[in-house]
This record gives C-alpha cells, structure tokens and sequence, in this order.
C-alpha cells in the first residue's frame, strides 16, 4: 500500500501515465478497441494536445517552480511555429529533403533554438523586474513579438532563404507574409512525434527539478535573500529556467505550427497565453501531473461540449478567479476545511 | 509642421484617457498594492452603459455618464470585494491571476450580453470644434472636452488625497496598511473607496474614448488598460501628477509613433517605452526609491 | 568528520591594535575579518559609522546594543547585501569592495536571518543541499542527462547533508518540510544551510530568539561545537545576555550605529558607558 502510494506520488508515475494514454489512443486510431471509434474532430484534436501539454509544463517550469508569472508564453510559441514553419520549408527547398519526419525534428530543433535565443533577449532585461512589473513585461515582449511578425516577410528561392520588413516583394516562393502569415503549409506533424516531444519536454523538466540547478531555481523562488546568502547565482537560474521554459515553448509551437496549413499571428495572441496559464493553474501551480491532466481535458472538452461553445472562456474565467480563491483565501480554505476536515493540509500553513 | 501639431493634439487627446485610467490604477496599485488587471474592462463596460442608455432608452448623454458612473462604482466596489479582499495576504501571483480572471470574466459576460459585434459608438460629446489657421487645423470637440476632465479630475483629485480626511487615511493606508489600522482606519472601507473612485474614472474614460475611437465591442477595454498601466508606471505609480505626465507622454508617443515610424509598429513602440522606462528608472519618473529590508 | 576536542576555557584575550580584541591562540593566524572604518548613510542618517573590528580565525565574538543600534545592519554591510559607503572590509586578507552577496559567501561568510528565511516549500535535506550547491557542484545538463556526474554528486550532497544535520540530530527530519518545522527546528536548520556552504566565518542574527532557557542552553554548546569541530569564527547578535556572556570571547557594543565599547564578557559587564546605553543615565543627586 505504501509502495503504491510512493509510486503514485513520484514521477514515474507521471511517465506512465502519458505513456498509457498514447498507447490507448494508437489503439483506438488503428480500430482495435472493438465499439469504439475515433471521432474526426477528436482525431484533429490529438496533436494540439501534446502542444498544449508541452506548453502547460513549459509555464508550469517559469510560474511555478521558478516562481515568475510570464505573461507573453504565447510569444515564444509563435516564434518556434514560425520558424518551425521556414526550417521546414526551406529545407525542403533547398536540400529536397522528403523525409517529413526528420524535417518535423529539425524544424522543432530550429523552432526551440530560435525561441531560445529570444528568451535570452527577453530574459536579460525581464528577470532584473520583480512580481507584477516582469508580469506586464512578458505581457508587453509578447504583444511586441506579435506586432513585429505582422511586419516580417519571409521566402524561400532555391537553398536561398530572404527576408524584408513591410516588404511584400520577395524573390521565390513567399512562405510568410506579414498579416497574412504563412498560407499553404504542408502539414507533417504527427501525432507520434507530438507524444515524443511530450516525453522529451517531461524529461528536460521533471530532471531539471530534481537536480542540483531546480533546487536552486527553486530555492529563489522561495527566498531571494537566502539563495543569494548561500552562494546562488540568482541571475543565471532565473535566466536557466526561463531559457528552457522559452526552448519548450518553441518547439511546441513548431509542432502546432506544422499541423495547420494556415497560421497567422494573430492565433499568438496574448488569449492564448492567458489559456495556457489557465492549464496550469487548474493543474496546479507547480505540478507537473496536473498541467499534463489539465491542458488535455481543456482542449478535449470544448469539443465534445459544442454547445457550450460561447460560454466557454467565462467558464475558464470562473474557473481561474474560483481556484485562485480557495487555494489562497485563508478564509474561505477554513470554512471547508470545517466541512471537509479530513481534507485539510497538515502543516503547510505553519507560516 | 501643422500636421505635426494637429497629431501633437490628438496625441494629448489620447494622453488624456490615459491619464485618467491610469489615475485609476495608479491609485489602486498604491494602496491596495495589487495590479488590478480588469480595470480596462471596467472602461468597457462603463462604455456600454452609456451606450444603452443614450441609444436604447434614448435618455442625454449627460444621464448615459452618470449611469455609467454609478454602474461602474458599484461593479468596482463588487468586484473588490468578491474577488481582492479574500486575497489581501496571499501572494502578487495568485492576486494577479484573479485579476486576469476577472478581467475575462468581464469581458466574457459583456460577450454574452452585447455580442461579440462591434458597435458604432455615437460621440456623445456636442461641443464645438476649434478651428485653427485658417481651418488648417482642427481640434474636436472630443479632444478639448477630454483634456478639459482630465484637468478637473486631476485637480479635483489632488485637493481630494491632499486636504480631506478620507484622503489623508488613503494616504494613511498606501504609506502602511497594518499602521494605519492601528490608527483606527478603516482600511477595507478605504481601499473600497480607492475602487469606488478608480471605477468611476474608469467609467468617465471609457465614455470619453469611444466618444474619440467609436468601435466598442467586449475586448475594447483591454488595450488602453494595458497602456494606461504602462503611463502609469511611467509616471510613477501611486503618484497622481505622475499618472497625468505618464499618460500624456504615452499618448503623444504612441500617435506620433504610428505617424511618423509604422502604423503596425505602435503598439511595439509603447510596449518598448515601458521596458525601457522600467529598465532604467524602475520606479518611473515621479515616482519615489524603495528599499528593500532585509 | 574529526572532531577537535581542544579546550578555550584557558583562552585569554589580548588587544589588537585599536580594532577589538582576539584570543590569544588566534594571533598566529591571519584574522578572518579585518573591518576598518566600516560605515553607511542612508539619505543623510548614518546607520552605522567609523565600525572597527577584528575577528580571530576561531573566535565567538557577540554584537550587542539597543533595538536600532545597527547591529543587523553591520551584518548586511559584511554580507555585502548594502555597499559600504565608507571603509574597507577583509576577509581572509581580501578585500570584498564591489563584491556581491553571492562572492562575499563564496569568500567565506555566511549568515542566518532575524526574520528566519527558509526555503519553506522544500525539504529540510533539500534546505541543506542548496546550501552545499557551491560546494559539491555538477552541471544543469549532467541533471537534465542524468549523467554519471548527476548521481556521484547527488550521493555526495545526500552524505553530507545528512552529517551535517547530525550536528543538531535532525537526520530524522531530513524529509520534513522545511516550513512547517516548529521554530527552535527552523533556527537551527538555518544554521545547518549557513554551515554547508562551508565558511570561515558565520553570523548568526539572534539565534536564540524565540527559544526557552532549555533550548538556549543547548544552543549555546551547539555554538561552541560547531566551532570546534569546524574551526570557524562566528560572530552574533544576541539580546540574550547569558548566552553572549557565556560563550563570547570578544563583545563589541553597537550604540546609534557606533561602538561605544569592545572587551571581555566582564570587562563589557563593568563598562559605565555599556550600562548608561542600556539603562539610560543614571540621575545624580
């Protein structure tokens, strides 16, 4: 029982988990579970949820383990779709490279990287801010990265890749433009590679948690004044936290990029950051599990809830105001913790 | 070099609804020590409500502000006291998320009520236009009324924090909350006030900019929000003549920007102007050094 | 670990020119901490001025005075969390001028807080390991990999963690969360984290606070132990006196942010200006 109950607790459990559900999925897509079929729609639905999912624990690892609330996630996903989008185009330009798979992996490379370098741009002069003010700022980067994209032109001549600015008139195939954004993609992700970089992403954060660089991370979150007494180097983790989050994000966004033939801009807009920050909340701030479970039963259920479909982000907005409120107000966590008192928290509030 | 002053104007036009959502959060954030992120939502709502009244009940645009005032104080005041005042000790974090919450709730009702559709929004100012150089040069009439309230809000207010009782316990609160109450301030009925006030702004402002920019649809309150707070913590936050400066220099910067750089870029160039601001001057340009106690 | 079982009782303290006083057995070795002429203004308010003070390589010194004398202050000033405006301070014979906290503890010093400031959400062991991070070190990708690195360092943090929680027989909470341990625990685990980053010299700010007399007695032989079993210096603030008057070598009075005396526990005891900081002037007549 004990065992069970450390398994549960621990990651490999988590691991499962993601592993089980892939397996069941495959299953029902090949038509081996006799009476079930796959709708379409959820069919289309299988690889936004490993982007989701991706994205939820990439937040997960800057709002809860590294303590920052990021407002402008949604910026770096764009900047991986985008880039994502040109790597794969172009390499099939240039090099004739019919391989989808491998393009899909470069292309996520390519789109982490690219996101990477943007979160070490964004990062330098964000982590100096505190509390609300690195809020507002991520908030800004991400509508300043959207606003920026609306501008950029991007084609592919041969191995040749061109870029401009306001400037629709490129030699080649254009495969970006502007307001427009990028028309006619060749779709090539798949769900496999959605649930690969699933468990490529709960490897990068769940190890990183549990090693020497997420105590630290964690331990300035907790207390920037003592990390700092005991030798951390507050910059450089906040910034490693941020980074990773920013490369995960990056690569997600290639992958969701990929599966759509048409994406603008406008899909990364500061909604979409807010959604992801509405996984990870009702996941839990901080539990990875909980991202996974809560990202995949929000892009699952407006599906099977058509009808619900207007109310559907007032929902996630009581939803979000209704979490916050009862796992923060003291008092309102007294008043259930009277009538549900086998539920209450041993020691936690100590404080 | 006239187009230059008349986008100078619409540029302090604009300046001035932002002054006076950022007087707003300004002041929110100064004694109640929270980012109130569905205050732009307030301004969308205050507009809608002048909106009905003027257009469907058919009542003056003098009776759709007021309405709009009342409606929004009470929104403020409800909001505050549903969703802030449960989290007075928990973490900026989970506050702000509320907030975000809230602000979509907001947006999300008003979605349900109005529709997504934007609404052609009447101007519901009736004063004359100035005509300058010959005609060369027009300042509206919704300019001049704008910078005209944001003039008597800004000394109003000054007089309000600086000489009443209710102002110094404001001051009283923002300064230290638990001395404060030691003091026998009320502190929940303050920061009550703060929002009763801040709303009320909010409401006047969101007349005020669709009266200028007449699309108004559910998602029209978060943008000046987010640039209001952005003049805000320009100016300084906390500080009134900092939320007038801020607000002033963000409008005028934001208009000019989009004349003379790039009409796509606009947005950009605000949003880089705080970074920078709050890069090299953290606490704005009037705003006061804090230290942190270790 | 060895454990040293050098007697102090014999120590005799002898003056150093014009700083302080350190023990006799010190006064081979290089002093941990040379202060001189240590001061910093806050808009115009001298928190603390002309502060003086040598510590010896394995002195107990105790910083006392009035509630506002600055003690915490001159802590903050050592740590490097404030820059000094005036003076220079040595540790271990370098000069920490333009250090920040995190090289002024690489150097050598480390702390505990008034306020206790734990990493609340984590384990004790974890608590303890942050504090080894500098010291048994391996890098974000052996982590991230899991490489041969990752588990050699993560044994060697474990070994130590748990030897040093020993010092205060807390192995048994190691997996405990740090802030929901009752508060005499989470003084003594700041100690601990203080201690893993291996210093030459330790602040403790009051660690006695909020103790009953049982704890504090125990607290004071912990405090000389960790002393001789590390071989540090440590240097406190104390409002408890019998602690300060039982195991510090070397006190120094901090009064309006300067010091208005330094000695022995007795010499200290007898000082008309120490007992007039105190008690306030005495009415003649």
């Amino acid at each position: 029982m004990k065992k069970i109950k450390r398994f549960l607790s621990g990651n490999a459990a988590t691991y499962a988990m993601v592993v089980i559900a892939f397996l069941l999925c495959q299953l029902a897509l090949s038509g081996l579970i006799p009476g079930f079929k796959m709708s379409r729609s959820f069919r289309g639905q299988l690889v936004p949820i490993c982007t989701w999912i991706v994205m939820a624990v990439s937040l997960n690892l800057t709002v809860g383990i590294s303590g920052e609330l990021s407002l402008g996630h949604a910026g770096f996903m764009s900047v991986g779709a985008f880039s994502g989008i040109i790597m794969s185009a172009w390499l099939l330009s240039a090099f004739e490279m019919e391989n989808e798979t491998v393009r899909l992996i470069l292309a996520m490379l390519a789109g982490g990287a690219v996101a990477g370098i943007a979160g070490v741009i964004i990062g330098i002069p964000v982590l100096r801010l505190r509390g609300d003010y690195l809020a507002i700022v991520t908030l800004a980067f991400g509508e300043i990265i959207r606003n920026v994209l609306n501008c950029l032109y991007f084609s592919v001549d041969g191995s040749a890749l061109h870029v401009s600015f306001n400037n629709p008139n490129l030699p080649g195939n254009v495969i970006y433009k502007g307001p427009t954004g990028a028309v006619g993609n060749k779709t090539i992700s798949t769900f496999t590679m959605g649930f690969c970089l699933v468990i490529f992403t709960l490897i990068v954060v769940l190890n990183l948690v549990n090693s020497r660089s997420g105590r630290a991370i964690m331990a300035i979150r907790d207390s920037r004044i003592a990390a700092e007494s005991v030798g951390i180097n507050v910059t450089k983790y906040k910034m490693m936290a941020f980074v990773t989050s920013a490369v995960l994000a990056g690569m997600a966004g290639a992958l969701y990029g990929l599966n759509l033939s048409t994406v603008t801009a406008a899909k990364f807009k500061f909604d979409t950051s807010i959604l992801v920050l509405v996984f990870v909340v009702l996941g839990g701030i901080g539990s990875i599990r909980g991202s996974i479970i809560a990202a995949t039963l929000l892009t699952v259920l407006p599906e099977v809830l058509r009808e619900f479909g207007d109310y559907r982000m007032l929902i996630y907005a009581i939803v979000l105001i209704v979490v916050m409120l009862f796992t923060n107000s003291p008092s309102i966590r007294q008043f259930f913790g009277r009538i549900l008192p086998h539920r209450t928290r041993k020691g936690g509030d100590a404080q | 070099m006239i187009q230059f002053f008349s986008y100078l104007i619409n540029g302090i036009g604009l300046g001035s609804v932002y002054a006076i959502i950022a007087l707003g959060y300004s002041m929110v954030y100064g004694i109640a020590k929270m980012l109130n992120f569905a205050h732009g939502d307030v301004i969308m709502v205050g507009a809608y409500i002048a909106f009905c009244v003027t257009q469907y009940v058919g009542l003056p645009p003098l009776a759709g502000v007021l309405a709009a005032v009342i409606v929004c104080t009470a929104l403020g005041i409800t909001i505050e006291r549903l969703a802030y005042k449960p989290l007075r000790q928990a973490t900026s974090l989970a506050v702000l998320i509320t907030a975000i919450g809230m602000s979509y709730l907001l947006q999300n009702v008003a979605q349900l009520i109005w529709t997504a559709n934007p609404k052609n929004f009447p101007s519901l100012v009736s004063f004359p236009s100035l005509s300058l150089f010959g005609g060369q040069m027009l300042i509206t009439g919704e300019t001049l009324v704008t910078v005209l309230a944001n003039v008597v809000i800004m000394v109003s207010l000054t007089l309000f924090i600086n000489k009443t009782k209710m102002g110094k316990a404001m001051r009283g609160v923002s300064e230290d909350r638990g001395a404060a109450e030691l003091m026998g301030i009320n502190v929940n009925s303050t920061i009550s006030l703060t929002f009763a006030i801040g709303s009320a702004l909010a409401a006047i402002a969101g007349v005020l900019l669709c009266s200028t920019y007449p699309v108004l649809m559910p998602t029209t309150g978060s943008m000046p929000g987010i640039k209001a707070f952005t003049a805000a913590v320009f100016g300084g936050i906390g500080s009134i003549p900092g939320a007038l400066l801020g607000g002033l220099l963000l409008g005028v910067i934001e208009i000019l920007g989009k004349a003379y750089v790039s009409t796509e870029l606009g947005d950009a160039i605000v949003f880089g102007v705080l970074i920078v601001v709050l890069l090299v001057r953290p606490t704005g340009l009037l705003g006061k050094q804090v230290h942190e106690k270790v | 670990m060895s454990v040293s079982n050098r007697k102090h009782s014999t120590t005799r303290m002898v003056p150093a020119p014009s700083q302080g006083i350190i023990p006799e057995r010190d006064l081979g070795s290089r002093p941990v901490l040379e202060a001189r002429h240590l001061g910093i203004e806050f808009g115009g308010l001298h928190a603390v001025e002309d502060f003086n003070l040598i510590i010896g390589r394995t002195e107990i010194a105790g910083l006392i005075g009035p509630n506002g004398a600055g003690k915490t202050t001159v802590f903050n000033l050592l740590t490097k969390v404030y820059q000094p405006t005036m003076g220079t301070i040595l540790l271990n014979g370098r000069d920490t001028a333009g250090m920040n906290t995190i090289q002024a503890n690489r150097l050598g010093i480390a702390r505990t807080f008034q306020n206790i400031r734990l990493f609340g959400n984590m384990t004790v062991e974890d608590n303890v390991r942050i504090g080894l991070h500098n010291q048994l070190r391996y890098g974000m990708f052996s982590g991230i990999l899991r490489l041969p690195a990752y588990w050699k360092g993560e044994r060697a943090q474990h070994e130590r963690a748990m030897d040093l929680l020993s010092i205060f027989d807390m192995q048994d909470l190691a997996g405990h969360q740090a802030g929901s341990l009752p508060y005499g625990a989470q003084r003594r685990l700041e100690i601990v984290r203080a201690l893993a980053t291996n210093p030459s010299l330790l602040l403790l700010d009051e660690p006695a606070a909020g103790m009953n007399p049982h704890e504090t007695d125990e607290l004071m032989a912990n405090i000389t132990k960790i002393r001789d079993q590390f071989h540090i210096a440590i240097l406190l603030i104390e409002h408890d006196m019998n602690l300060v008057m039982g195991i510090c070598e070397g006190i120094c009075v901090l009064n309006y942010g300067r010091i208005i005396a330094k000695g022995t526990a007795s010499e200290i005891q007898q000082n008309p200006v120490v007992i007039e900081a105190y008690l306030g002037k005495r009415k003649e007549g």
